[in-house]
C-alpha cells in the first residue's frame, strides 16, 4: 500500500500546468485533492511518473455567476461548495450533494474538477452535472474547448479529456425560476459510494411538467442520462403513475454490476427508488406537490 | 502518627479513586494528544523494512519463484522464500491449536494473499517496489470455499502436508480436510427428549465470516543484537509471554535471550493473539542481516490474511412443551477454520466454550457436535471480542428462543422468563458441563422491560403492523463464560491459563504494578490501579501500571476472552492483600502493638477506638527503614492467580428498529443495554467498553462479512467495503446495570469488555427478524445489509 516513485511538480499558473501536461503526456497526472488518485497510486492501480499538483493555482478556485451561468473553478473544494451562499441560493443540489460525498476530511481536499474529471461511475457530481446540463472547460497548450457533461463520460475511468488537457471550470446554466432539483443517494455508510443515486430537475407549468432531466449515479460504467425517464414526466401531472413510469424507465436504463453493495436486481431497484424520491422532492421544490 | 486527621473516612476514600470510581482514563492523556507509542512509531537505527509477496490464487502449486528482478530494484537487499527458511526450520511454525502453518508458502499456496516471499529493503517503498518484481509461477488447483462440501469424497485436498495424518493436534479426524470432531452432552437422552417433545424447532443459522479489524493492523520490529545474542521483538501482541515461548520453541533461542515488547496497541479483538508469518520473517531477516527489521501490515493484508472470526455454520434445534418450556437443545456445527488451524483457544476445547449454548436458560438435556474443517480461506477462527466461540453460542440460543416463541405465539420476553435459570439455582450446573457462578436473570430482564416501556412498544408495533409499517423489537438475555481459566482444564500450548501481578511499593508510598496481561484499549492502566488503590490505600494516581514487556512483567497469558479482570485483576487484588499483610506486621512493629490489635481502615492500620494508627504511606517508608527482626526489607510481591472457575457475566439488551420497506434500510431507533459484570471497578470505563462493543455488534449484525467468490478471491478486503460503522451510523446507546458479584473472584468482578459484542449481535438480529415475524419469517441471514433485507421485503412483496 505504498505508491511507486514519481516526480512532483507544483505549477503556479494554468499555463505552466498545461505546459507540463503537454510535456509529459500519458506519463503525467494532475493531482487535485488526491482523494481518488492517491488511493489508486497506493494500490498501484495508477503509477504516474509525474504528478502535477494544481493546488497552487489560484485561478482554478472560486464560484461565480457569469451571464446566465454559474462557473465553478475546477480546483474548488467540495467543502467550499458545501459552504457557498451563491450555490445554496441558485443551485442547491450541488451543496446538498456535497454533503453526501464522503466525509469532511475528504471534502476539505477533494475538488469539483477532480470529482468530475475522475471518470469513476461512483462519483456523485457527474450525474448531477449531466442533469443540470453543465459543461466542462478543458484547456491545453493548443487552446480551450467546452465539452457538455453528457458527452464527457465514455467508460470506467475513460473520459473525453486528453492527456494534455486540464479541466479549468465547470459551467452550469442557471435554471429558470421555479425549477426544482433533487439528488437522492442510498449508500451503506458515510464515506461510501452510492448503491444507486438519482439526480432530477423538473419544472412545472400549469400543473404539468414542462421539462425534466433524470440522471443516475453508479448503476452503469458511467453516469447515466435517462432521457426515457424524463420523457415519462414531461407533459404529465407528475402523479404517482408518472413517477412510477419514470422510475421504471430509469431502472431500464441502468446496468449495474453486482458487488458488495448488492446484486444487480437490488441496485437496479434502488435506481428506481432513488428516482422516485428525487422526483417527489424536485416536484415539491418546483411548487408542485 | 497521622497527617490527615482532618479528613473524614469518605474523603479519604475519595482520595484513593479506587473501585467504583468513574476515574478518567489515565492512558487518554497520551492517546488524544497523538502521543501514543505504537509499533509503527518505533524507529531503530539502521532499521530495514519487509513486505510480502502474496498469493494471487486461493489454491495453487508454486512452480517457481524468480526474485532476480526484485534484487535489482534499488534499495532491495534480500528476498526470503520458504527455501531460505527451511535450513533454519522456520518455514513452518506451530500454531496455538496444535496444527502447523506455513510461514512462507512451501510448494503450494492455500489461500489468496498467503505469504510467499519476504522482500527486505532499506525503506517500505523500496520493499513494495521489490514485491512488484518477484515473479511467481503457479499451477492453479480447484479451490474449496464452501465448508459444507469440505468433507465430500471428491473435495480438493487442501493440506497435502498433513493429508495422511490421522490427527492434526485436536483428536481423531476422518478426512484430509477434517480438523476435529468435538462432542459434548448426552446424545441419547437428547434424542429421547426430542422424541417426546410437544414441539420442536430447527433452524439453519450461519454466523458469517467477519474480521476483528482493529484500527491498528499487525506489525513488528525485530532486532537481533549480534553481540549479546539477544532478540528483541516489538510487536502487536495481545499475549507477549506466549509469543516469547513460541518464538523460543521455534527458534531454539533461550527465553532469556528473547525480549518481547508490546507497546501501545490500537485494538486487538482477538486478531493479535496468534503468531503471524510477518513476525517470524522479520526476526529471521534481522538475524540474517544484522539490522532491525520492521514489518507493518496494510489494511488489505490485515483483512484478507490475518485471523478472521466466526464462519460457524450451525443447525440449532430446541424441544419444548407447548407452554414454551425448553426440554432439550441440540446443535450441530461445521466450523470453517481456513487453511491452517490457527485459532487461539484453550487446547482442550477445539470449539472453545461453545457449550455455553444453553445461555441463560435452564435446559435439562442437550447435545452439541462441532466439526472443524479446512478450506482455501485465510486461517483463524479467533474470538473477536468474545470468549472463545461464546458469541456464536449466544447468537444461536438467542435466535432459537425467538424462533420457538414465534412457533408457539408466546411473547419473546415471556418465553425467556419461563426458561431462565432462577437466582436460587446458583451455582448452576448446566447440562453441557458448566458451573455458572452467579446470576439474577429475571431481575435484569424486568428492569430492562420497564426501562424501554416494553408494553408501550408492543402496542405501537401492533399499530404499525396494521398500517403496513415494519417495526421490530429485539431482546437478548445472554450469558457469557469468560476469564479463562482454571489451569486444570485451560492451557495454550501446555501453558496454564493463570495470570499474574507483581506490585512494588516505593519508600514514599507510591507503587508500580506489572501484570501478565496487555491492554489493547481497555484501560488497564486506569482500572488495575483502582483495584490496588482500594486494596492498599494508595491513591490510584500514585500507582503506575505496566504491561507488555516480557523482560519486566511476570509471566501471563495475555488479554482476550475477557480474562484480564477475572484473572489478572484477581492477581492484582491478591498481590495487594499479600502486601497489606506484610504492612500490618510492619505497622504492629513500629506502633509496638500486637498485630491482632490492628484493623484496616481505608488507607491505614489502626487500633480501633484509639488514635494509634499508621498510614500505608508511613508503612511504606518503614518497610525500607524499620522492619521487624528477621523480616526482609521492601514492600513487594507477586501473585500468580489460577481461577477456580470462569465468571459468567450476563445482560438484558433491547433493540428497536424501523425498516424502510422500499430500500431495506434498517434504522435503529433505540438500544438499551443492561450489563451485569459483578463488581463495577470503573463505571465510566464500563460504559466505554459497552459503547465500543455495541458499535462492533452493530457492524457485525448489519454489515460485516469477509466474502469470497467461488474461486477463492477475497472480495472487498478494504474499509471501503468492509463495514466499520462510523459515529454517524452508530445508534445511540442507553446503558444500565445490575450487580451480582462473582462469589469466587477476590473482588467479585466478572469482566465486561466482550458482553456488548456477544449480547448485542442477537439483539440487533432479533429486532430485524421480529419486524417480519407477522409475515411468518423466523430467521434471516446475517449480515443484515440493505440488499439482504430488501430481498426479504421483495420476496414477501412488501416493497410494492
Ligand atoms: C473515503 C472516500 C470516500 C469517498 N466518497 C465519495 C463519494 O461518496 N462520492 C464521490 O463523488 N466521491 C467520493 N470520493 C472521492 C472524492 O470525492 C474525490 O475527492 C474525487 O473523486 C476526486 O477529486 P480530487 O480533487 O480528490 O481529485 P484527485 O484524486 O486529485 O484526481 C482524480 C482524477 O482526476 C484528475 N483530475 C483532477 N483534477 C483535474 C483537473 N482539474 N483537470 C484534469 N484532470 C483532473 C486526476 O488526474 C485524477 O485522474 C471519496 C473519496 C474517499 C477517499
Amino acid at each position: 500500500m505504498t505508491p511507486g516513485s514519481f516526480e512532483y511538480h507544483r505549477p503556479q499558473s494554468v499555463d505552466e500546468a498545461v505546459a507540463l501536461l503537454g510535456q509529459y503526456g500519458d506519463e503525467g497526472k494532475v493531482l487535485a485533492g488526491g482523494h481518488s488518485l492517491v488511493p489508486m497510486m497506493k494500490l498501484r492501480l495508477a503509477a504516474p511518473s509525474h504528478l502535477i499538483d494544481i493546488n497552487g493555482i489560484d485561478d482554478l478556485k472560486g464560484i461565480a455567476e457569469d451571464g446566465g451561468e454559474i462557473v465553478i473553478g475546477a480546483g474548488t473544494t467540495q467543502a467550499e461548495v458545501l459552504a457557498s451562499d451563491l450555490l445554496a441560493e441558485s443551485c442547491p443540489i450541488l451543496p446538498e450533494a456535497a454533503a453526501l460525498i464522503a466525509d469532511p476530511q475528504v471534502r476539505n481536499c477533494g475538488t469539483v474538477g477532480g470529482n468530475c474529471a475522475n471518470g469513476d461511475p461512483g462519483n456523485d457530481y457527474p450525474a448531477i452535472m449531466i442533469a443540470l446540463g453543465a459543461s466542462y472547460t478543458l484547456r491545453s497548450a493548443d487552446g480551450e474547448r467546452q465539452v457538455v457533461a453528457a458527452d464527457f463520460y465514455e467508460g470506467v475511468y475513460a473520459t473525453a479529456i486528453e492527456d494534455n488537457e486540464l479541466m479549468i471550470a465547470v459551467r452550469i446554466p442557471t435554471h429558470a425560476d421555479g425549477a426544482g432539483m433533487s439528488y437522492r443517494k442510498i449508500k451503506r455508510k458515510v464515506g461510501d459510494y452510492a448503491i444507486a443515486a438519482a439526480a432530477v430537475t423538473l419544472s412545472m407549468d400549469g400543473g404539468k411538467c414542462a421539462s425534466a432531466t433524470v440522471a443516475l449515479t453508479n448503476v452503469a460504467d458511467t453516469a447515466v442520462l435517462s432521457a426515457a425517464a424524463a420523457d415519462a414526466l414531461v407533459g404529465s401531472a407528475v402523479d404517482d403513475k408518472a413517477i412510477d413510469a419514470a422510475a421504471e424507465k430509469a431502472m431500464a436504463d441502468s446496468d449495474p454490476a453486482e458487488d458488495l453493495r448488492g446484486p444487480v436486481e437490488y441496485r437496479r431497484a434502488m435506481a428506481g427508488e432513488m428516482t422516485r424520491r428525487a422526483i417527489r422532492e424536485a416536484l415539491a421544490r418546483a411548487g408542485g406537490s | 502518627m497521622s497527617d490527615a486527621k482532618e479528613m473524614t473516612l469518605e474523603e479519604r476514600e475519595a482520595t484513593l479513586s479506587g473501585i467504583g470510581t468513574a476515574r478518567k482514563r489515565k492512558e487518554d492523556a497520551r492517546f488524544i494528544r497523538g502521543q501514543g507509542n505504537y509499533v509503527d512509531d518505533i524507529k531503530l537505527p539502521g532499521m530495514l523494512h519487509g513486505d510480502f509477496v502474496r498469493s494471487q490464487h486461493a489454491h495453487a502449486l508454486i512452480k517457481s519463484i524468480d526474485a532476480s528482478k526484485a534484487l535489482e530494484v534499488p534499495g532491495v537487499l534480500a528476498v526470503i522464500t520458504a527455501k531460505d527458511l527451511e535450513p533454519l526450520a522456520l518455514h513452518w511454525m506451530p500454531t496455538l491449536a496444535g496444527d502447523v502453518a506455513a510461514v512462507l508458502a512451501d510448494k503450494k499456496v492455500h489461500y489468496q494473499n498467503q505469504e510467499i516471499a519476504f522482500v527486505v529493503a532499506v525503506d517500505r517503498y523500496a520493499a513494495a517496489d521489490g514485491v512488484q518484481e518477484v515473479v511467481v509461477e503457479y499451477e492453479a488447483l480447484p479451490a474449496l470455499i464452501d465448508p459444507l462440501t469440505a468433507l465430500d469424497d471428491d473435495a480438493p485436498i487442501i493440506r497435502d502436508d498433513v493429508a495422511d495424518n490421522d490427527e492434526v493436534g485436536q483428536g481423531k479426524r476422518r478426512h484430509p480436510n477434517h480438523i476435529f470432531e468435538w462432542e459434548v452432552g448426552d446424545a441419547a437422552a437428547t434424542d429421547a427428549a426430542f422424541e417426546a417433545a410437544e414441539v420442536t424447532i430447527a433452524e439453519d443459522i450461519l454466523y458469517p465470516r467477519c474480521h476483528p479489524s482493529p484500527i491498528e493492523t499487525c506489525g513488528c520490529v525485530a532486532s537481533m543484537d549480534g553481540v549479546n545474542g539477544k532478540l528483541t521483538v516489538y510487536g502487536t501482541f495481545q499475549a507477549p509471554h506466549v509469543i516469547r515461548t513460541v518464538v523460543s520453541l521455534i527458534t531454539g533461542l533461550a527465553e532469556s535471550s528473547i525480549r518481547i515488547v508490546s507497546p501501545d496497541i490500537g485494538g486487538g479483538f482477538g486478531n493479535k493473539v496468534g503468531a503471524y508469518p510477518g513476525y517470524i520473517c522479520a526476526a529471521a531477516a534481522s538475524i540474517v542481516t544484522g539490522h532491525p527489521v520492521k514489518w507493518i501490515e496494510s489494511r488489505i493484508d490485515n483483512l484478507s490474511a490475518t485471523a478472521f472470526a466466526r464462519d460457524y455454520h450451525m443447525v440449532g434445534e430446541l424441544a419444548a412443551d407447548k407452554d414454551g418450556k425448553i426440554t432439550a437443545i441440540r446443535a450441530k456445527v461445521v466450523a470453517d477454520h481456513g487453511a491452517f488451524n490457527t485459532h487461539a483457544q484453550p487446547m482442550k476445547w477445539p470449539a472453545g466454550l461453545f457449550n455455553i449454548v444453553t445461555g441463560s436458560y435452564d435446559i435439562p438435556v442437550g447435545h452439541v457436535k462441532v466439526d472443524g474443517v479446512y478450506t482455501n480461506k485465510a486461517p483463524g477462527g479467533v474470538a473477536y471480542r468474545c470468549s472463545f466461540r461464546v458469541t456464536e453460542a449466544a447468537y444461536l440460543i438467542e435466535r432459537m428462543i425467538d424462533v420457538l416463541a414465534q412457533k408457539l405465539d408466546i411473547d419473546k420476553a415471556e418465553i425467556r422468563k419461563r426458561n431462565f435459570v432462577q437466582p436460587d439455582q446458583f451455582p448452576y450446573n448446566s447440562c453441557l458441563g458448566w458451573e455458572y457462578d452467579s446470576g439474577d436473570y429475571p431481575t435484569a430482564l424486568e428492569q430492562a422491560l420497564a426501562a424501554v416501556d416494553y408494553e408501550g412498544l408492543k402496542k405501537e408495533q401492533a399499530e404499525k403492523r396494521e398500517a403496513g409499517e415494519l417495526m421490530g423489537i429485539g431482546i437478548s438475555t445472554f450469558t457469557e463464560i469468560v476469564g479463562a481459566g482454571p489451569t486444570r482444564n485451560c492451557d495454550i500450548v501446555g501453558l496454564g491459563m493463570f495470570d499474574s501481578c507483581e506490585i512494588r511499593v516505593h519508600p514514599t508510598g507510591s507503587a508500580i504494578a506489572r501484570l501478565g496481561t496487555k491492554a489493547t484499549g481497555q484501560g488497564h492502566e486506569t482500572t488495575f490501579a483502582q483495584i490496588i488503590a482500594t486494596e492498599l490505600g494508595i491513591p490510584s494516581d500514585d500507582i503506575a501500571i505496566e504491561e507488555g514487556d516480557t523482560d519486566t512483567a511476570p509471566y501471563g497469558l495475555g488479554t482476550y476472552g475477557s480474562r484480564s479482570t477475572p484473572v489478572a485483576g484477581a492477581a492484582a487484588a491478591r498481590a495487594a492483600r499479600k502486601i497489606r499483610d506484610k504492612a500490618k506486621k510492619i505497622a504492629a512493629h513500629v506502633l509496638e502493638v500486637a498485630e491482632d490489635d490492628l484493623e484496616w481502615e481505608v488507607d491505614r492500620f489502626k487500633v480501633p477506638g484509639s488514635d494509634v494508627q499508621m498510614t500505608m504511606k508511613e508503612i511504606a517508608m518503614a518497610a525500607y527503614s524499620n522492619v521487624p527482626d528477621g523480616m526482609e526489607h521492601g514492600l513487594e510481591t507477586v501473585d500468580y492467580y489460577d481461577p477456580p472457575n470462569f465468571t459468567y457475566p450476563f445482560g438484558a439488551y433491547i433493540c428497536v428498529v424501523d425498516i424502510d420497506r422500499f430500500t431495506g434500510d434498517v434504522a435503529v431507533r433505540k438500544f438499551y443495554a443492561l450489563d451485569d459484570c459483578g463488581t463495577r471497578i470503573n463505571p465510566m470505563v464500563i460504559d466505554g467498553q459497552v459503547h465500543g462493543g455495541l458499535a462492533e455488534a452493530y457492524g457485525i449484525a448489519l454489515g460485516q462479512e469477509i466474502v469470497y467468490d467461488d474461486t477463492g478471491n477475497v472480495l472487498g478486503a478494504s474499509l471501503m467495503d468492509y463495514f466499520l460503522p462510523t459515529a454517524v451510523e452508530t445508534p445511540e446507546w442507553e446503558t444500565d446495570f445490575t450487580v451480582t458479584p462473582s462469589p469466587h473472584h477476590p473482588i467479585g468482578a466478572k469482566g465486561v469488555g466482550e458482553s456488548p459484542n456477544v449480547g448485542g449481535v442477537p439483539a440487533f438480529a432479533n429486532a430485524i427478524v421480529d419486524a417480519f415475524a407477522h409475515h411468518g419469517v423466523t430467521h434471516m441471514r446475517m449480515p443484515h445489509t440493505q440488499w439482504r433485507v430488501w430481498q426479504t421485503l421483495n420476496e414477501l412483496g412488501l416493497n410494492k
